[in-house]
C-alpha cells in the first residue's frame, strides 16, 4: 500500500522535509510534523476511527479540532497512557500510539455493534427504563454490563510520572482565540501598551486566516495573522500562547486556561511540566472564540465519511490531505463552495447539494465559472456505506423543504455538511451572560455583558471579516485607553473578501417515505431525531429534562454540534420558537481538562503542608515511627528491635509511671497574650474565673463555642502582668486564634490586648513521671524546683546550660510532670540534655500511643471526647463553670436537653475478661440479643491497654453515665464483628483523687 | 474564585479569605438576661438571603483582619468592604 496516498503535493503548513512514523491499532504509518493523528491517519486514507457510545456504530472524523465527537483515542506516550483524546487535536510526533476505544475484539469486527440491530430495544431512557428491576439485578448484572459497554477509554492505574503546574496571572486584556478578531484586538490593545494575554488553543495561530481566501492590507490572511503574531510575539507587554484552552470564566473575571506543553512531544523535556494550568485575572476578557459548523441533519448521517465541511477544507488547506476522491458538498449556505472551490483547485471534481433554489452571490459565481457541478433544490436523504461512505440518496426537494423528489443514489466518498454557523458562546454563558437568540443566523449570542467580558467576531455571530476586523480593533484600542489612558491607535488595513448571500434556514431533511433512517442529532451519545419525539411524547418539555433523559449534548463534546439542531427539533415538536426552548446551561471546562493539570503539584506529600518539630531529627535517627497529627508529623512510638506499635508505646508508657519520659509537645498550639485587658479576655473566653490567677501560676481552662459545645482545652500562664501564655490542642490551634481575633476585633473592640500565634516559637518537651523532678533539677541546678519552690501549675523561668526555658509544672499524663520550653532553634539542644542527663534515671522518649495511654487511663478528656458534640457536663468538666461571670457559651448550658438529668457523661469501661481489647467507635448497648435496631446507650470514645493495671480500658460518653457506674453493658462492633461483655467503671481509672501530680 | 477588596490590603483573591457568616447579627452583652428566644436568634437563627447580603470574611492568610463584605449571595456581586471597627450604613 503507497503510504500517504491521500496527501497532496505542495499544498499545506505541515513540515515535509519531517517525515515522522506512528501506530494505530497496531499498524505503521507516517505522516509528517505539524499533523494531527487525525490528518494523519486521513492522510493514509484511515477513515475508521472508532465505535460509537450506544449501539457501537463505526465512527470516522467529523471535525478537526475541539468539536471533534467522534475521534476518540486512547493515547500511548513515553510508557504512560491516556483516555478520551482527540485524534483532531493531538499532534503527532515520532513514534505516536494509539488505539480505537469502545470497541472489542477490534474496531472493524465489534461484538457490542449488535446494538445496531437491536436499536429497537435502545431507545431515549432506556438506562431508566430497563435497568430499574428487578432490584437485585442492578448489583449483579447491570451494573458490570454497563461499566463494560460504557466510557471511552482505561485511565491508567499507574502512578503519573509527569509533572503539572499552577500559574496565577493578571492581565489588563485576556483574549481567547487568536482568529482574525482575537489577532485584531490584541494587536491594538497591545499598541497601545496594555498588558495582553492572547490564548489559542491551536499549536497555529490565525484561526480561519488560515484557510479562508481573504486579503487584509495587500497580503494573504495567512500572511497578514503571521506578521501581528510575530510582532505581538517581540512585545514586553504581551504573552502569546498556542495550545493553551480557556476553558473557564469564573466569578470576578477569574478565568482559567490549560496549556499543553508537552503533549506533542514524544516525551516531556528534562524540568518541563506537561501541562501547566493558568489562573487568570483580567480586567477585561475579549472572546474570540469564533464559531463552529453545524450540521445538517439526514439518513445515517454518522456514516464515517459524512463530515463538516469546514473541516474538509482545513485538512486539504493546512494538512494538504484530501478526506475523499468524490467528494459531495451538502450546504444550505456559502461555506460548502468554499470547500468545493478548493477540492476543484486540486483536481478533485465535487458535487454541489444547495438547499437553496437560486443563490445569488459571488462564491456561487465563482463555482459555477469553474464548471462545478451544483444542484440547487437537493438534499442528501441518506449516506449509504457500513464502515465508510459509498454513495449518498440524493432528492430534490420542494420549495417549503417538505417534500421530496424522486430518490437517486449517487457515488461519493465522503459527505461534506454544511448547516451554517455556531457560535461559541461558552465562555460568555459561562460568565453569566444571558444569550438572546439571533434570528439572522439562527443560533444563540451573548447578549447584555455581565462581567467585564466582550464577545467578538464570530462568536457575537458577525460573519463579514472586514466588520469583525473593524470592531475588534476598535474594542481593543477603547479598552486598553480605558486602562492605560494611552492614545496610540494603529491604522485600519484594507480587507477584501468576497461577499456571501444569506444561508437557508434549512437543518433536517425529511425521512422518505417507509423508510426510517437514523437521524442523528449528537454523534457522540447516539442521540436520534427518534429519540427526542420519543422523549417530548412521554412528557419531557423542559429542554434541561430532554436534555438529561436522552443525553442529547452531555457526552465529553458537550453537544458543540448537536446543541442547536436538538433545539430546532423541540421547537418545531412543540411548535415553540428556539428562544423560547431555550438552551441548556454551559458549564465549565469547555472542553475536557486532566485531572493532573486539576492537581497540579498538590500531589503525594505536596497534597498538604508538612510541619515538623525542631526535634525531628533526633527523632528519625532514633527510630520513630512518625503519625500525622493534623498537619505535624508526631512520633507516634520509638521503635526497638521488632516491637510492634502495642508493644512499643506499652513500653514507653511504662516507664512513664514508673520512672521519666520525655515527650515532644512543640505541636501544641501557643498563643502569646499582651495588653492590659489580657485577664479580662481569658475571662470571657474561658468558663472558669481568671482575674485573680497570679504572676507565675498556669490555669487549665475550658473554652466554648456560643452554642455550648466545647470548643478546646488547655492550660493559660501568667508570665507577667500583662502577658499570657496560652496553649491549645494541636488540632484547634488556628480555630482558637481565630476565634480570639473574632472577639476582639468585632465583639469586644474595647479590650485592650493583643493575640499572636508563638506555635512555631517554642519548641516544648513534656517531661513526665515519678523522676521528672531529680531531672529536671540536674537540668536546672540554680532553680528551686522543690514542691514548694515550684508547685503544681507553677510556672518559672530557668538557664539551661545557658539556654533560656520557660519550666511549667503542668501534667497531661497524670504524673508529676514539667513541660519545658526553649525558643525553637534551640530545640535540639534542649532535647539531647535532656535524653543525656536523664540517663542515669532511665528516661525514655515516648510518644503520642503513649502519650495516649496515659491519658485515657487517668481519665483525662482529649480530642475523641472533646469532639463537636459534647457539653462540660458530659466530660465532667461542669466543675469549671464559673456561677459568677457570665463567658462565651453559658446561656446555651441553661437549654433543656443540656440541663437533661440522664444526660450523657465520659466514664471507664473494662472488658469483663480484662483481656479484649475494645474497638474505638463501638456501641454500648444493654442487651446484645436485643432486635435491630438497637438502642444505642453510648460509644467508645477512646481506648488503651492500661499499663497501671495491665488491662484493657477505655472512655466511653455514656447516657445517664453518671448512674451507670457499676452496671454491666455490652459493647457491640458490628463492623469488628465483636460483642464484649464490660463493666461500666470510673474514668479516673488511676490516681482518681490526682494525689501524683501534687507529689 | 472571589475578588475581595480587603479595607486594609487591597484586592486579594478569595483564597486568602475564610467566611464568618452573617454580619448583622449582634451578640447580647455579657451578662445581660436574655430570652430563649433572643438567644436562638443570635446562636442559630439565620435569613439565608437570596441578593444583598452583609457576611464576615477573615483575611486569614494576610493581615488576619476581620472585614464586612457586602455581596450577593446569587451572583457573588460585591458592592462594598469595611473594616471591623465601621458601621454597616
Amino acid at each position: 500500500m503507497k503510504t500517504q496516498s491521500f496527501r497532496l503535493e505542495n499544498v499545506g503548513l505541515i513540515n515535509r522535509n519531517k517525515k515522522l512514523s506512528f501506530k494505530f491499532n497496531g499498524k505503521f504509518y507516517y505522516g509528517y510534523e505539524g499533523d494531527t493523528l487525525a490528518s494523519a491517519l486521513i492522510a493514509n486514507g484511515v477513515h475508521l476511527v472508532g465505535r460509537s457510545f450506544k449501539y457501537h456504530r463505526p465512527r470516522g472524523f467529523f471535525g478537526a479540532g475541539v468539536d471533534e465527537p467522534y475521534a476518540i483515542v486512547q493515547l500511548y506516550r513515553n510508557g504512560e497512557t491516556e483516555p478520551n483524546i482527540k485524534a483532531t487535536e493531538q499532534e503527532l510526533f515520532e513514534g505516536l500510539e494509539a488505539t480505537s476505544v469502545n470497541c472489542w475484539p477490534s474496531v472493524n469486527f465489534d461484538i457490542g455493534a449488535i446494538n445496531n440491530f437491536l436499536k429497537i430495544f435502545l431507545p431515549a431512557g432506556f438506562y431508566y427504563k430497563t435497568f430499574m428491576w428487578p432490584k437485585s439485578f442492578w448489583f449483579k448484572v447491570y451494573e458490570p454490563f454497563i461499566r463494560k459497554a460504557a466510557g471511552l477509554g482505561v485511565a491508567s492505574i499507574k502512578h503519573d510520572k509527569e509533572r503539572y503546574e499552577h500559574k496565577y496571572e493578571y492581565c489588563d486584556l485576556l483574549i481567547a482565540g487568536s482568529g482574525p478578531s482575537g489577532l485584531a484586538s490584541a494587536y491594538a490593545a497591545a499598541k497601545n501598551g496594555a498588558k495582553v494575554i492572547l490564548a489559542e488553543d491551536k499549536s497555529r495561530f490565525g484561526g480561519t486566516l488560515l484557510t479562508s481566501e481573504v486579503n487584509i492590507g495587500n497580503k494573504s490572511g495567512k500572511d497578514w495573522a503571521e506578521g501581528i503574531i510575530n510582532e505581538l510575539r517581540e512585545m514586553p507587554n504581551v504573552t502569546v500562547k498556542n495550545r493553551s484552552q480557556v476553558f473557564g470564566y469564573y466569578d470576578h473575571n477569574m478565568l482559567v486556561m490549560s496549556e499543553r506543553i508537552s503533549d506533542h512531544l514524544p516525551e516531556t523535556k528534562k524540568f518541563h511540566p506537561k501541562q501547566r494550568l493558568w489562573y487568570i485575572r483580567a480586567k477585561e476578557v475579549l472572546i474570540s472564540s469564533g464559531s463552529i459548523e453545524r450540521p445538517i441533519v439526514f439518513g445515517n448521517n454518522d456514516t464515517p465519511g459524512v463530515m463538516l465541511s469546514s473541516a474538509a477544507k482545513e485538512y486539504l488547506k493546512v494538512y494538504g490531505v484530501l478526506v475523499g476522491r468524490n467528494p459531495l458538498i451538502f450546504t444550505n449556505n456559502d461555506s460548502g463552495y468554499e470547500t468545493a472551490i478548493e477540492f476543484k483547485k486540486n483536481g478533485v471534481e465535487p458535487i454541489i447539494l444547495d438547499t437553496r433554489k437560486n443563490p445569488q452571490s459571488e462564491i456561487v459565481d465563482e463555482a459555477k465559472n469553474l464548471g462545478i457541478n451544483i444542484k440547487f433544490s437537493h438534499v442528501v436523504v441518506a449516506a449509504q456505506g457500513y464502515k465508510k461512505v459509498k454513495s449518498a440518496d440524493i432528492a430534490s426537494i420542494s420549495d417549503d423543504k417538505e417534500q421530496l423528489g424522486n430518490i437517486k443514489n449517487i457515488k461519493c466518498d465522503c459527505i461534506c455538511v454544511s448547516g451554517f454557523w455556531t457560535p461559541t458562546i461558552h465562555l460568555a454563558s459561562q460568565s453569566g451572560n444571558k444569550t438572546k437568540f439571533n434570528e439572522d443566523i439562527d443560533a444563540f449570542v451573548p447578549g447584555t455583558s455581565k462581567q467585564n467580558e466582550k464577545t467578538l467576531g464570530a462568536a457575537n455571530g458577525v460573519y463579514t471579516l472586514d466588520e469583525t476586523l473593524k470592531s475588534s480593533f476598535n474594542t481593543g484600542y477603547e479598552l486598553s485607553k480605558q486602562i492605560t489612558n494611552n492614545d496610540n491607535k494603529v491604522s485600519f488595513p484594507n480587507v477584501v473578501e468576497k461577499k456571501s448571500s444569506v444561508h437557508d434556514k434549512f437543518w433536517c431533511v425529511p425521512l422518505p417515505k417507509g423508510k426510517n433512517y437514523k437521524r442523528f442529532l449528537d454523534f457522540q451519545n447516539d442521540v436520534a431525531v427518534s429519540d427526542i419525539e420519543i422523549a417530548l411524547k412521554e412528557g419531557y418539555r423542559s429542554i434541561e429534562h430532554v436534555k438529561r433523559y436522552t443525553t442529547l449534548g452531555m457526552a465529553t463534546d458537550q453537544g458543540k454540534t448537536s446543541n442547536l439542531n436538538g433545539l430546532q427539533l423541540v421547537s418545531k415538536i412543540e411548535n415553540k420558537v428556539v428562544p423560547n426552548v431555550g438552551h441548556t446551561t454551559f458549564r465549565p471546562p469547555y472542553t475536557p481538562v486532566s485531572i493532573g493539570a486539576i492537581v497540579g503539584r498538590e500531589i503525594g506529600k505536596h497534597s498538604k503542608p508538612t510541619r515538623k518539630s525542631p526535634m525531628h531529627l533526633w527523632h528519625e535517627k532514633n527510630n520513630a515511627v512518625f503519625v500525622d497529627a493534623g498537619v505535624w508529623l508526631r512520633p507516634r512510638y520509638y521503635k526497638r528491635g521488632n516491637e510492634n506499635l502495642f508493644e512499643g508505646s506499652k513500653r514507653e508508657a511504662k516507664n512513664v509511671r514508673k520512672n521519666v519520659g520525655v515527650c515532644d509537645v512543640t505541636t501544641l498550639g501557643k498563643i502569646d497574650i499582651k495588653g492590659p485587658d489580657a485577664a479580662e479576655l481569658l475571662n470571657r473566653v474561658y468558663t472558669n474565673s481568671w482575674l485573680k490567677l497570679p504572676v507565675g501560676k498556669a490555669r487549665y481552662g475550658v473554652m466554648l463555642r456560643e452554642d455550648g459545645i466545647v470548643m478546646d482545652d488547655g492550660t493559660t500562664t501568667r508570665i507577667s502582668e500583662n502577658h499570657y501564655h496560652m496553649t491549645t490542642t494541636t488540632a484547634q490551634a488556628a480555630n482558637v486564634l481565630s476565634h480570639l481575633e473574632y472577639y476582639l476585633q468585632l465583639v469586644w473592640p474595647e479590650l485592650n490586648v493583643n493575640v499572636v500565634s508563638t506555635t512555631e516559637q517554642w519548641a516544648g518537651a513534656a517531661i513526665a513521671g515519678p523522676k521528672s523532678r531529680d531531672l529536671l533539677q540536674k537540668l536546672f541546678p540554680n532553680s528551686d524546683l522543690s514542691n514548694e519552690g515550684l508547685p503544681f501549675m507553677g510556672y518559672t523561668e530557668g538557664d539551661l546550660f545557658g539556654v533560656k526555658a520557660r519550666i511549667f509544672r503542668i501534667s497531661f499524663s497524670g504524673e508529676l510532670a514539667y513541660e519545658v520550653n526553649v525558643e525553637s532553634d534551640n530545640g535540639n539542644f534542649m532535647w539531647e540534655k535532656v535524653m543525656e542527663v536523664g540517663q542515669e534515671f532511665k528516661i525514655q522518649p515516648y510518644g503520642t500511643e503513649a502519650l495516649s495511654t496515659l491519658r485515657i487511663e487517668m481519665g483525662h478528656v482529649a480530642g475523641s471526647e472533646l469532639d463537636g458534640r459534647t457539653i462540660p457536663y458530659d466530660n465532667s468538666l461542669e466543675g469549671l463553670l464559673s456561677k459568677k461571670k457570665d463567658f462565651i457559651g453559658k446561656r446555651s448550658l441553661s437549654r433543656k436537653a443540656f440541663m437533661a438529668e440522664d444526660r450523657q457523661k465520659v466514664v471507664g469501661v473494662v472488658p469483663l475478661d480484662k483481656k479484649t481489647s475494645i474497638p474505638e467507635g463501638s456501641h454500648l448497648v444493654k442487651d446484645s440479643n436485643a432486635p435491630l435496631p438497637n438502642p444505642k446507650l453510648g460509644y467508645i470514645s477512646a481506648s488503651c491497654w492500661s499499663v497501671e493495671h495491665d488491662n484493657p480500658f477505655s472512655l466511653a460518653i455514656l447516657k445517664d453515665g453518671k448512674k451507670m457506674i457499676g452496671e454491666k453493658l455490652f459493647v457491640m462492633s458490628p463492623l469488628k464483628n465483636k460483642i464484649i461483655p464490660v463493666e461500666i467503671v470510673s474514668s479516673h481509672y488511676v490516681d482518681p483523687k490526682g494525689e501524683r501530680v501534687r507529689s | 474564585m472571589l475578588y475581595i477588596k480587603c479595607p486594609h490590603c487591597g484586592w486579594r483573591s478569595q483564597n486568602e479569605f475564610s467566611y464568618g457568616g452573617d454580619a448583622t447579627v449582634k451578640r447580647p452583652e455579657l451578662g445581660k438576661e436574655v430570652t430563649d428566644q433572643e438567644w436562638d436568634n443570635f446562636v442559630y437563627n439565620r435569613k439565608s438571603l437570596k441578593g444583598k447580603h452583609w457576611e464576615l470574611w477573615q483575611h486569614l492568610s494576610g493581615c488576619r483582619q476581620w472585614i464586612k463584605v457586602e455581596r450577593d449571595t446569587a451572583t457573588h456581586e460585591i458592592f462594598n468592604t469595611l473594616k471591623a471597627s465601621e458601621e454597616i450604613s
